[in-house]
């Protein structure tokens, strides 16, 4: 099996230190990879959410249990605290409602890990302020009108958003050219945040 | 092995399929008792010796036991042989695919053309029988084989409903339900669409309340005005656009009258007809009710029209799949979801997809690689 992406092993790790077997929904689980790894290393129960078709044809295909879906609306559906854990990687910045899509993975779980490109990152800010456009980097590689990426978030705006809706942040993973980094300076120095939260 | 010769008005036994005589009276919905029932039904692949690779395969409407084996009638090659077979997603080199005509129907199944103990045709003495009723009489079936626990249930239309109905009634039966283009409940417009059916048939002269088996004619052009208007909820719009658009049919201009000028009619014309020869009248009366009666969260509720779908999912250990398709008007997206939400709300292990194809409600026994793949994966 080919390795994990770097912000969904640590997820995958944290949730194998945690709880063996757990009960875990994976929202926007793409091609079910981080799934086929917590039910191969950790005998997780995974659900995965995905508005793909054809990404969701590719877990049902490898037999995983992924319904297609739209992280906006569809969550509502799930009755609450149905899941040890929620993942919602690098899909909370192409939600409508960044903060109510938190609230429902909190609602639906004990513990939420959220991943997403870090729009403060230092590479981004000098795009921004030298070429004055909108910045393509490693981390955001599409066009401004392409891209899927509505809602735009720095590590420090996602701090305070956990802070508003009365999250508990109780870890927190910072990545650079796919490797892990202290958290000093993460506002500046992350191209990815990984948190895992819980209330 | 060439076809058997199309038979006449009694079509009881026209195949050559296995029959399997329930052992006990069949209680139905309705509170009435069906005696000495039958089911024929065919069977692919080998049983193992723990008999635990056997899938059930519900068949719809008008659908039959020759999934993967000419039919007797028409002497056409089953309904499902791309889907069914050696090496085929629904593999026979692995599983052993149990399929049997619903009790009710016509093809070797007791039904109301079938012989009552008093030797003359049930007709319309015939009870009327549930969705429900028919999983009863293949849940025998299964009994009567000795297959306590199948590998996969999987179902189509209204094989899709008898699917879910087996997962929610007997729970322990199935560990995998694979329900495609389906629906947990009819619509008042799947009921309307029905209801028009039965009403041709019934206003044609020739079905005389029922008892024609013994007549020179049957009411086939009631049968076959059924059959063309279901079949247009079977395609869809850009379907029969693709296929015949405004063409017309072996002519260069409009006739001015009323023969079918458009290759549209005469296609439907050649449905509806084509129906006649290997479908009883009385038959479609019957099933038609059965999934008009439909309302699988009804069945567990104490009153007509309640009842939370969920509930009929509680506790369940089975693993779903469902696949609608986004041109299917018939049993849309929608009614899919609403199945998928309350197995979110039981916790269930589902998945579901909607896939794009521009066949309609039909779609599902069309080729479709991305349809293979699902069921393949699925069944696994």
């Amino acid at each position: 099996m080919t390795r994990l992406r770097f912000d969904l092993a640590a997820i995958a790790d944290q949730i194998g230190r945690e709880k063996q077997g757990a009960r875990v929904l994976d929202v926007g689980c793409g091609d079910g990879a981080l799934m086929a790894a917590l039910e191969a290393d950790h005998g997780a129960d995974v659900r995965g959410v995905e508005l793909d078709p054809v990404k969701v044809e590719r877990c049902v295909s490898r037999g995983l249990s992924v319904v297609q879906g739209d992280a906006n609306t569809d969550l509502a559906n799930y009755p609450d605290k149905a899941f040890d854990f929620a993942v919602l990687a690098r899909t909370l910045q192409t939600t409508n409602r960044p903060d109510k899509v938190l609230e429902e993975l909190l609602r639906v779980a004990d513990v939420a890990f959220v991943s997403f490109p870090n729009f403060a990152h230092w590479g981004t800010r000098a795009a921004l302020m030298f070429g004055g456009k909108m910045p393509v980097t490693n981390a955001l590689p599409v066009s401004w009108y392409e891209t899927e990426n509505i809602h735009h978030v720095t590590v420090e705006d996602f701090r305070a958003l956990a802070a508003k809706k009365g999250a508990k942040i109780t870890a927190e993973w910072n990545f650079a050219n796919e490797r892990a980094i202290g958290p000093v300076g993460a506002n500046w120095r992350a191209e990815y945040a990984v948190f895992e939260l819980s209330r | 092995m060439g076809p058997p010769p199309i038979r006449k008005a009694n079509m009881t036994r026209p195949g050559p399929s296995k029959i399997h005589a329930l052992a006990m009276p069949l209680a139905l919905d309705s509170g009435q008792v069906l005696e000495g029932a039958e089911i024929a039904y065919e069977t692919y692949g080998e049983l193992n010796a723990d008999k635990s690779n056997a899938i059930l395969l519900c068949h719809a409407l008008t659908g039959d036991q020759y999934v993967a084996s000419n039919h007797p009638i028409t002497g056409k090659p089953g309904w499902w042989e791309r889907m069914v077979g050696p090496g085929k997603p629904i593999d026979t080199d692995r599983f052993h695919v149990i399929c049997a005509n619903v009790i009710g129907s016509c093809m070797g199944s007791t039904g109301p053309a079938s012989i009552a103990p008093d030797g003359k045709p049930y007709a319309m003495r015939f009870p009327v029988i549930t969705i429900r009723d028919m999983v009863r009489g293949l849940v025998a079936l299964l009994d009567g084989l000795g297959i306590e626990k199948l590998h996969a249930v999987v179902g189509g239309s209204m094989g899709g409903m008898q699917t879910l109905s087996l997962a929610a009634n007997w729970p322990d039966r199935a560990q995998r339900v694979l329900v495609l283009a389906s629906t947990a409940r009819h619509s008042a417009q799947n009921i309307a669409f029905h209801e028009l059916g039965r009403q041709a048939i019934m206003a044609d002269p020739n079905w005389q309340d029922g008892d024609y088996y013994g007549a020179d004619a049957k009411p086939d052009n009631g049968l076959a005005v059924a059959r063309m208007a279901a079949h247009i909820t079977y395609l869809s719009e850009e379907g029969l656009t693709e296929k015949f658009g405004r063409r017309l049919q072996d002519r260069d201009a409009k006739s001015f009258g009323f023969e079918a000028d458009f290759q549209v009619e005469s296609y439907l014309r050649y449905q509806g007809s084509g129906f006649t020869q290997r479908f009883d009248a009385n038959s479609y009366l019957y099933i038609t009710r059965a999934m008009d009666y439909f309302d699988l969260a009804e069945e567990f509720s104490d009153g007509p029209g309640g009842g939370k779908l969920a509930d009929a999912f509680a506790g369940t250990t089975a693993r779903f799949c469902l696949v609608s398709f986004d041109t299917d008007w018939l049993y849309p997206t929608a009614e899919s979801r609403h199945v998928v939400h309350a197995l979110n709300a039981t916790s269930a292990k589902v998945s579901f997809v909607e896939l794009s194809a521009n066949a309609g409600h039909d779609s599902f026994l069309l080729p479709h690689d991305q349809l293979d793949r699902v069921v393949r994966g699925f069944v696994e």
